[in-house]
């Protein structure tokens, strides 16, 4: 007989770095279940305010009921202070949201990406409670672990374990971020299953916001 | 009750505790919500083509391992604009074509000039079906919604899923249950933009076909339907001409070697 599970694990990776005066968000478009793929073409992001991304993985019916909630909060933010939400403020938001349902989770894995009050690239990273650091960089998803050792090596950021601590952005720039963004997602692709498809791939910069897809493997 | 909870794995509740915990709550009621479905219809497919979308579905419903209903409409028109199909428990279906009825007569007396559009069905229902999972509650179902309104880059055609934890998509192509294993390949391979509804319902036959040779659960009883920008049809039930001459069914024993 059938059991009821209220939650399903439906795949993909997610990606964001942050430089100095840019960040980078990027994320896989598959939707699986199991071994089938659902669709090629879903987006995992979400633009929440100006300068703030929500790229997030897990399972989807929590990840879009998170975005809504989120949008909607940005919403009734702006209309209260007169101004949007900026990423620092959004990144508390978004690990109250998560801790809010600490006893029946989001079975969300999320990355912020955007620019602080100073311009600054920023990166918040979460598990599916809402505890949150800020970060240089981050991955989450199913190929977060084949993913991350390799930004760990690349992006040349100051070890976090030095004193006095350093600020955690890459010196790479935009350009470089975005290359090595899609080497990883390649990577990730050929060894996770879940992970491939295409590439969707945002960049918040002073400018403002600038996408691009680029096609991975369908396999 | 204690000792109980931290027992939990982590990761969230699961619904044996949950339902303990209401029944200790509830001073000793059974749980009242659905566990597992009963009676079932099986795939639904859909696609779309140049004038709309095409959707088809066999008209059986199955309890258990029996075909106990073979005259089921799995397929119903939803407002002027959609078509919504049915998998899973055919009661809950039935009881989502209640909320749609509620919603579209109320969309009706706004009397606006303004009608839902298959894509606002769509959002509806994955909300309806995500909150009832909240609930522990679901409605056993995977659906689709198909539809095409006139926007303002004209007729915009709408094709999408929904299940029954809430997750939901949308699509050129749709298939439920055992469709997403044996028809999507077949769609993923053949469908192309702007098929004429001739060359839809062809590649549908097809996909159908597959199901019926290898689905236990469908029956040869099809029905099919579109959406257009001139409305919603449903057309009368019918059956697929199946091959079985093969060779190998002729003589079953004939190459066996048996001791008995």
């Amino acid at each position: 007989m059938a059991k009821f599970s209220p939650y399903e694990n439906n795949g993909g990776t997610c990606v964001a770095v942050a430089g100095d005066g840019y960040c980078v968000v990027a994320a896989d478009t598959r939707l699986s279940v199991g071994y089938s793929i659902l669709t090629r073409d879903h987006s995992k992001i979400c633009q929440l305010a100006d300068k703030c991304i929500l790229a997030s993985s897990g399972f989807q019916g929590d990840i879009k009921a998170l975005q809504k909630n989120l949008a909607a909060k940005e919403l009734v933010y702006e209309h209260n202070h007169n101004k949007k939400m900026s990423c620092p403020a959004m990144a508390q938001l978004l690990s109250n949201t998560l801790y809010y349902k600490r006893f029946f989770p989001y079975y969300t894995f999320n990355v912020l990406g955007g620019l602080d009050s100073q311009g600054k690239g920023c990166v918040f990273t979460y598990d599916a409670v809402g505890s949150y650091e800020r970060t240089g960089y981050s991955a989450q998803g199913t190929g977060a672990k084949l993913i991350t050792p390799v930004l760990d090596n690349k992006l040349k950021s100051p070890n976090p374990l030095i004193l006095p601590a350093r600020d955690a952005v890459t010196p790479l720039s935009e350009s470089e971020a975005v290359d090595l963004v899609k080497d990883v997602f390649a990577s990730a692709t050929e060894r996770d299953i879940y992970t491939g498809d295409k590439l969707e791939i945002v960049v918040i910069n002073s400018s403002g916001i600038h996408r691009e897809y680029i096609e991975l493997r369908k396999d | 009750m204690e000792e109980q909870k931290w027992d939990q794995p982590m990761g969230g509740f699961n619904a044996a505790s949950r339902s303990q915990m209401a029944e200790a709550a509830a001073g000793g009621e059974e749980s009242q919500r659905t566990l597992y479905p009963y009676v079932t219809g099986t795939s639904v497919i859909a696609l779309k083509y140049k004038d709309g979308v095409i959707m088809a579905c066999d008209t059986g419903a199955s309890y258990g391992s029996t075909l106990r209903y073979k005259s089921v409409e799995r397929i119903k028109a939803v407002g002027k604009h959609s078509l919504i199909g049915g998998s899973g428990e055919f009661s809950d279906f039935q009881e989502i074509l209640r909320y749609l009825d509620e919603l579209t007569l109320s969309d009706h007396m706004w009397d606006d000039g303004n009608s839902l559009g298959p894509k606002e069905i769509h959002s509806y229902l994955t909300r309806v079906m995500y909150n009832r999972r909240n609930k522990f509650d679901p409605l056993w179902n995977a659906l689709v919604l198909g539809g095409v309104k006139m926007g303002p880059k004209g007729a915009e055609k709408y094709l999408g899923m929904v299940n029954m934890i809430g997750t939901h998509f949308e699509e050129n192509h749709i298939a439920t249950g055992f469709g997403n294993h044996l028809a999507i390949p077949i769609l993923r391979a053949e469908w192309s933009e702007d098929m004429t509804f001739e060359e839809a319902v062809k590649l549908v036959e097809k996909c159908l076909l597959v199901l019926l040779y290898r689905d236990r659960s469908s029956i040869n009883k099809f029905q099919v339907a579109k959406i257009t920008t001139e409305g919603a049809t449903i057309y009368p039930p019918y059956s697929l001409k199946t091959f079985w001459g093969f060779s190998h069914f002729e003589n079953p024993a004939q190459g066996a070697v048996g001791s008995w």
